[in-house]
């Protein structure tokens, strides 16, 4: 019988800690450099003139009507969409989860597209849809014979509307999964103790759907917070952080924009803390092990189920007209569309345009060179920070308070650039390396190619922090333990238990933050320089010169690509599951 | 010599103590069991042998050798995992082989030994089949296989039979027995099903609150536990609330009983004689209490008059619930006959089926 070896256990641990040493250096290396120093630099800039500490900035920013205006609006604006989005995304939920009918399944298949729209794109779309010489528009003025155009997309209407159309997806999608989640037995168990229909509703599938309501009620308020393309194309005068920030610094306001930056930086972290504190409060764990799972009802023949069809191929139809609208317009040969409803030529002129001119091509190669870099570095870099904050299982037990505090300390520092706008990313980038600075000596990071790179890794690093640490947990602990006693050490139990596990989920994350990083506005219109035009710059631009054929022709590329790359993403989900 | 050696083993998880200072021997070639209710901490005592904790003080040593803070990987142990831990993106051959990948086998050897554990669990063939595609018995097997394939010094086993139905799980449990007997290994197996234990194990320690309350075979377990928490986890015994009375001699205890005022003897060994004057608990199980309708009982010790309160028939025993002035008892009889609810009745107490319990 083999004797367990007798080697002295000291060299196994001192190895395993110059590992774990090892991930720690990179993961606090990056967290000073991208999240610590950068908004630190922007605090203190907000808070210095002339070498010394004063309030004078917020005291001037603060007594502007423009900033009261802008942060007033905004807060607003991010409530309004909110409830719009919570109204429309929750009854959307219980109407295709809960009941079964003919147009359910299109609609189930399109409901997320306008999370993969990027925010430019979409915006681009609606005006070509429905600005005051959109499609739509000019189709009713021409069959109404009316004097000019029945509405008109600016301001607080158009910007809501617009916010609901983007955003209600995180209350659909949220809704949707927690009502497949809840314990059906839960709301019969209820009926058979005599609850009305609406009771149950109240009582037992409402509290439990509070986690998902909550989570996204937060998505969508920090969303709305970080909202630009929107405002800048057709707020109308809305006046809304993000847009004050750009315009002071475009006007060289640095002061002002630094200020303004922390004022929005401070309530999209209030956000966070209060959606977080009132989810905590209202977790539910599951105390049955088996349940079972809802079936849906069918809606018998009948009014009722005409309706419902008719509303899932409404909603359908508005969910694609913006896309098919661009797909339009970007076969218009650019001039041709001016005063018809729909372009009376079509050609491939503006994509010929598009794949001929050296100039586009350059866009599109720095717009994939720079989200795969910052993908990439954001999937390497989350093995570290994952592996550490996860800990070696089965030592769960041994760790010190101050570890677990550290590890919580980690996490929300990687939660910090999730929840902070693009717009104050970006700010806090360029204030902190924009000049000689203590952490970089010389080298100033602004105006080189690598701006963009970094500032898309810190935007999108805790999306990919997140999919590798969700893949992770749904691992059972007992599978690198069970490794473990079969005589697997650390980095066996890694490469062939947990690697081969986890990849799928981590590289969909990633493949996500890099299709974000491909249609990224917000930001890169705040640093970029000419050797890294990235597309969504490039697109409005063409906007700006009313080339709205290339523009357009531009964003069906975009969404062609991401398109393609999500399917690969969902493929890799399933193989996960 | 043991082959397996705890030392007054402790293990806190926050503030829940989760294992007291516990003690335990195992000899080579035993099939040892850890038995006791859920949260008694046997699984985390299971961990600490396996190296999946460390514990906070004690000592574990095998062989003679201190492996206390030896890494898992190193101690060459197998181990079954309640819920099998199959790696799921592997098929069941490179189940089995993992830990033979593991200890850089050559490749015939790896195949050679994979085909045999397979074999030895009954499943040749299944080699090339996705884990998930196997039933929950086959998943087991294939668990043990891979436990077994690496030669393990020690094999634990952490309730591996509570995720399968009755039949299977009597089945399986033979199985198991005769295996590890034919290949000589040595065993520590966890469950809270007294039955598996008695059936598996060759010695039990039953764990009650984090210690080891009582650690013997499992008949002298079951006829005679020392603990009063011992006899309430191994149930369907009659506890009596008694004191000992100070006519006791030195070999034949009296105790008058709380409920009934009856007087009961009992033989008890010279060296655990109890206090005098304080409750304590004395236990027989059911099927050792003689019940009979007519008074013929009158010449044996402990003869009780009571009434027939309930007779529950349970298939080929039936159990009898009698009062004797207030004394609640439970017995199990064969043949219920003449036996009525409400009918006057004597129940006897063998002096010899008579334990009195530590602790009151």
């Amino acid at each position: 019988m083999p004797k367990p070896s007798s080697q002295p256990a000291a060299s196994y641990f001192s190895r395993v800690s110059i590992l774990r040493l090892s991930l720690l250096a990179a993961t606090v290396v990056v967290l000073i450099y991208g999240v610590i120093y950068p908004n630190l630099a922007v605090l203190s800039a907000s808070l210095r003139q002339d070498d010394s500490w004063t309030f004078v900035h917020y005291t001037s920013v603060l007594s502007q009507r423009s900033t009261i205006e802008a942060l007033i609006n905004s807060i607003l604006l991010s409530i309004g969409t909110v409830v719009l989005c919570a109204i429309v995304g929750v009854s959307l939920a219980f109407l295709f989860e809960r009941y079964t009918f003919p147009g359910r399944r299109l609609f189930s298949v399109l409901a997320a597209l306008p999370l993969v729209l990027p925010p430019l794109v979409g915006t681009i779309a609606f005006i070509f849809l429905l600005g005051e010489s959109g499609i739509l528009s000019r189709l009713i003025q021409g069959s109404f014979r009316l004097q000019s155009a029945p509405w008109t997309l600016r301001g607080w209407p158009a910007l809501l509307l617009f916010h609901t159309y983007t955003m209600y997806p995180f209350f659909y999608v949220l809704t949707g999964a927690g009502l497949r989640r809840i314990d059906a037995s839960l709301a019969e168990a209820a009926r058979s103790l005599g609850a009305h229909r609406l009771t149950v509703l109240s009582r037992v599938v409402l509290p439990q759907l509070t986690p998902s309501l909550v989570a996204a009620g937060l998505l969508t308020f920090m969303t709305s917070m970080a909202s630009f393309s929107a405002p800048l194309f057709f707020g109308g005068g809305v006046r809304v952080l993000t847009l004050e920030i750009y315009g002071a610094r475009q006007r060289g306001d640095a002061e002002m924009a630094v200020t303004e930056t922390v004022v929005l930086a401070v309530i999209s972290l209030a956000a966070l803390i209060f959606f977080q504190r009132y989810e905590g409060t209202r977790r539910f764990v599951a105390a049955a092990l088996k349940g079972t799972t809802r079936r849906r009802e069918i809606i018998p023949k009948g009014l009722a189920r005409n309706l419902a069809t008719v509303a899932a191929i409404v909603f359908s139809l508005m969910l694609v007209s913006p896309v098919l609208t661009l797909i339009l317009v970007s076969f218009a040969p650019e001039g041709s569309w001016t005063t018809q409803a729909i372009p009376a030529q079509y050609s491939l002129s503006n994509y010929v345009r598009l794949f001929s001119e050296p100039q586009s091509g350059e866009v599109f190669l720095n717009s994939f060179a720079m989200s795969a870099i910052a993908a990439v570095a954001a999937l390497a870099w989350s093995f570290c920070v994952v592996s550490l904050v996860a800990g070696e299982s089965g030592s769960g037990s041994q760790h010190s308070r101050a570890a677990k505090y550290g590890k919580r300390f980690v996490s929300l520092l990687v939660l910090i650039p999730w929840a902070l706008p693009g717009t104050v990313v970006a700010v806090a980038v360029a204030e902190a390396y924009g000049r000689r600075s203590l952490l970089l000596g010389s080298f100033v990071l602004v105006g080189t190619f690598w701006i963009l790179p970094v500032v898309y890794f810190l935007r999108f690093m805790p999306l990919v922090v997140r999919a590798v640490q969700a893949s992770m947990e749904q691992i059972d602990p007992a599978l690198s333990e069970a490794a473990g006693s079969l005589g697997a050490k650390v980095l066996r139990r890694f490469m062939r238990v947990t690697l081969p596990l986890i990849w799928p989920g981590a590289i969909a994350g990633t493949l996500l933050a890099f299709v974000i990083g491909l249609g990224e506005y917000v930001a890169s219109v705040l640093v970029f320089v000419p050797i890294n035009r990235p597309i969504s710059i490039a697109i409005a631009s063409e906007m700006r010169d009313f080339n709205l054929g290339t523009a357009a022709a531009y964003g069906v590329v975009l969404i062609g690509i991401i398109a393609i790359v999500m399917i690969a993403a969902g493929r890799l989900e399933r193989l996960r599951g | 010599m043991f082959l397996l050696s705890l030392k007054n083993i402790s293990k806190t998880f926050g503030s829940t103590r989760a294992v007291k200072d516990v003690s335990l021997d195992v000899e080579q070639g035993e099939f040892f069991g850890l038995l006791g209710p859920s949260g008694c901490g046997k699984t985390t005592t299971l961990r600490m042998i396996a190296g999946l904790e460390r514990p906070d003080t004690g000592a574990i040593a095998f062989d003679a050798t201190d492996i206390t803070h030896l890494p898992p990987e190193r101690r060459g142990f197998g181990m079954v995992f309640q819920n099998y831990a199959l790696f799921p993106h592997l098929n069941v051959f490179e189940n089995v082989a993992f830990g033979l990948r593991a200890r850089h086998k050559t490749r015939d050897e790896m195949r050679e030994r994979v085909n045999s554990a397979l074999e030895l669990v009954q499943l040749p063939g299944y080699e090339k089949r996705r884990v998930d595609e196997l039933s929950g018995g086959q998943q087991q097997r294939v668990a043990i296989a891979r436990a077994i394939a690496i030669e393990p010094a020690l094999l634990l086993f952490d309730e591996p039979l509570s995720n399968l139905d009755v039949s299977l799980r009597e089945e399986t449990r033979s199985e198991l027995r005769e295996l590890v007997t034919r290949l000589h290994l040595t065993a520590v197996y966890v469950t809270h099903d007294q039955e598996e234990a008695y059936a598996l194990c060759d010695r039990i320690s039953v764990m009650v609150g984090g210690s080891i309350m009582q650690t013997g075979a499992p008949r002298e377990l079951y006829e005679r536990p020392a603990e009063i928490s011992v006899a309430r986890f191994l149930g369907r015994n009659n506890l009596i609330r008694a004191m000992r009375l100070s006519s006791s001699k030195t070999t034949e205890a009296e105790f008058k009983t709380l409920e009934g005022g009856h007087t009961l003897r009992l033989s008890l060994d010279s060296g655990d004689l109890q206090p005098l004057n304080q409750p304590v608990f004395l236990a027989i199980r059911p099927e050792h209490v003689r019940i009979t309708a007519s008074s013929s009982n009158g010449n044996l010790p402990n003869t009780l008059k009571a009434e027939v309160r309930e007779i529950v028939f349970g298939g080929a025993t039936s159990t009898v619930r009698v009062d004797a002035n207030g004394l609640a008892l439970e017995a199990l009889v064969l043949q219920p006959d003449g036996l009525r609810v409400g009918s006057i009745c004597e129940v006897s107490l063998p002096p010899e089926k008579l334990s009195a319990l530590k602790n009151a």
